[in-house]
């Protein structure tokens, strides 16, 4: 069995007295007071998540742009520097490989990948293996950066304030790069909870000091248990959930990541021939009348059969309602279709309906 | 540390048990509460529902997950506290005075097989 790996905060983790737990190869806090207090945290002001256990792969050379546009399905063609997209890479066959960020940095030619920590390793062979022939180097830099998730509306003022510096300027899906104490830090408008938010990459020494310097500004840490209840909220998906070798990006409502306009990319034969032939199976959100959570793995069933398994479920935080998202086939897939969900014994009733079961609220400035 | 009352008998499964005549009432221990964390949802029968000792007569779920029931006592299903549908979290404030459900026990001495306050403690002494 491989050895769990520590990230730079983890003795901060074990001092706050967090609940600890595998995932992804990474011993990582799952929450440090409840999850519900956390979560909570994130939608009305804003809380910190160590997510120093994502990889960042580097892809820079001559050949970087048309490399990056060969194994990612949005179109980097005319990223800017300074600009970031979400995409997946995907098999030859139209799996996906892994989603992730793709980063133009200010240097030419360079590209930073933020990929799932469980997959990283993966991706590197994927990536490396893709990149035969081609005048790129490929570099692993996910020991050299921490990351810290800074999440919930409050989250500029307090960036502001750590920092002493003004972030209103940058926009959803764009990243500057600055200094805290001297050390170098991306600061990027991104994140995985439908709030706004920044993401701060960083040396693990800088990690460890903005991680302090949050807490001394009264921010409270939130581990893994609310980010998955708030990424699953706004209908974001978790690889290994929604996402996987043997699900297209179509299947998972991702289409729009997918951009086969003037771009040719690993996969792209077979995602057109599965819009052509329209998928057998969506993902969709299913809302139970009862209060039982329905859970990953849990049978769909609707005329006496099972259509379908859910993916992500829970009783949600925010509103109160039993939802899951579900891989559902066709034509049960339809919004306001009347499904059954097998939890144990019993099968609750529940209607199909958007994977979206709170609103976004990102900071989209022109 | 968890509280554990005095007169009440208590299973492996941290499901407490409270015998009046031929009537059990059941609920969960303190020490299982803690260790959900914010209970969110409670499976729990019908009456007329029939239940066998140290089998999963419903469950309890937190955000993350779902811990089943056992139950302690075999017999008929004659009460649920219906509370615990609106209010699941009242096992979190209080799971001594709120309880899942009442059986009428079919064999009172299988309330044998279950530990009092003093050996529940131990029990719980050695998982730690």
């Amino acid at each position: 069995m491989e050895t769990l790996k520590k990230t730079c905060l983890y003795d901060s983790h074990v001092a706050l007295g967090a609940q600890m737990s595998p995932f992804g190869g990474f011993v990582m806090p799952i929450s440090y007071t409840d999850i519900v207090r956390e979560h909570n945290a994130v939608r009305q002001h804003c809380g910190m998540f160590d997510v120093s256990h994502m990889g960042e792969i580097l892809v820079s050379g001559p050949d970087a742009t048309d490399f990056v546009g060969r194994i990612f399905t949005n179109d980097v063609s005319d990223l800017q520097p300074g600009k970031i997209l979400y995409g997946m890479m995907l098999y030859p066959e139209g799996g996906v490989v892994d989603d992730l960020l793709v980063y133009r940095m200010s240097v030419p030619d360079t590209y930073m990948l933020v990929v799932n920590a469980a997959n990283t390793g993966k991706d590197l062979g994927w990536i490396l293996s893709a990149a035969e022939g081609w005048d790129v180097t490929v570099e692993d830099l996910s020991e050299s950066y921490g990351q810290i998730a800074l999440q919930g509306p409050e989250s500029e003022r307090v960036a502001a304030g750590v920092f002493g510096a003004d972030f209103s300027g940058l926009a959803f899906y764009t990243f500057t790069e600055t200094l805290f104490d001297g050390e170098k830090v991306i600061v990027s408008r991104t994140g995985y909870t439908g709030e706004d938010g920044f993401e701060f990459y960083s040396t693990p020494e800088a990690t460890r000091k903005i991680w302090a310097a949050l807490l001394a500004a009264g921010v409270p840490p939130c581990g893994l248990g609310c980010r998955d209840t708030l990424r699953f909220e706004v209908g974001l998906p978790l690889y290994g959930h929604e996402l996987g070798p043997d699900i297209s990006p179509l299947e998972a409502g991702l289409g729009m990541f997918v951009k086969t306009q003037g771009h040719d990319f690993i996969g792209k034969a077979a995602f057109e021939a599965l819009k052509e032939s329209g998928p057998e199976r969506r993902l969709v959100g299913i809302e139970l009348a009862d209060k039982a959570i329905p859970r990953a793995g849990y049978p769909v069933e609707a005329d006496g059969t099972v259509i379908g398994e859910v993916t992500t479920g829970y009783n949600s935080i925010s509103t109160g309602k039993s939802v899951c998202m579900a891989f559902v086939r066709r034509p049960y897939s339809a919004e306001g279709t009347q499904v059954g969900i097998r939890i144990r014994k019993k099968v609750f009733p529940g209607t199909v309906c958007k994977k979206r079961f709170y609103g976004k609220k990102y900071h989209i400035t022109k | 540390m968890s509280r554990i009352l005095e007169g009440l008998l208590y299973s492996e499964s941290h499901e407490w048990v409270k015998t009046d005549g031929g009537i059990a009432t059941v609920g969960i221990t303190d020490f299982a509460q803690k260790s959900m964390g914010n209970i969110v949802y409670v499976d729990m029968p019908e009456e007329d529902d029939e239940v066998s000792q140290d089998e999963e007569f419903g469950a309890v779920e937190s955000v993350k997950a779902a811990s089943d029931l056992y139950s302690p006592v075999s017999g008929v299903v004659v009460g649920r506290n219906s509370a615990l549908d609106d209010e699941p979290g009242l096992l979190n404030s209080d799971p001594y005075a709120n309880w899942i459900i009442k059986v009428r026990m079919t064999d009172p001495s299988e309330t044998g097989n279950l530990m009092d306050a003093a050996a529940y403690t131990a029990f719980l002494e050695k998982q730690a």
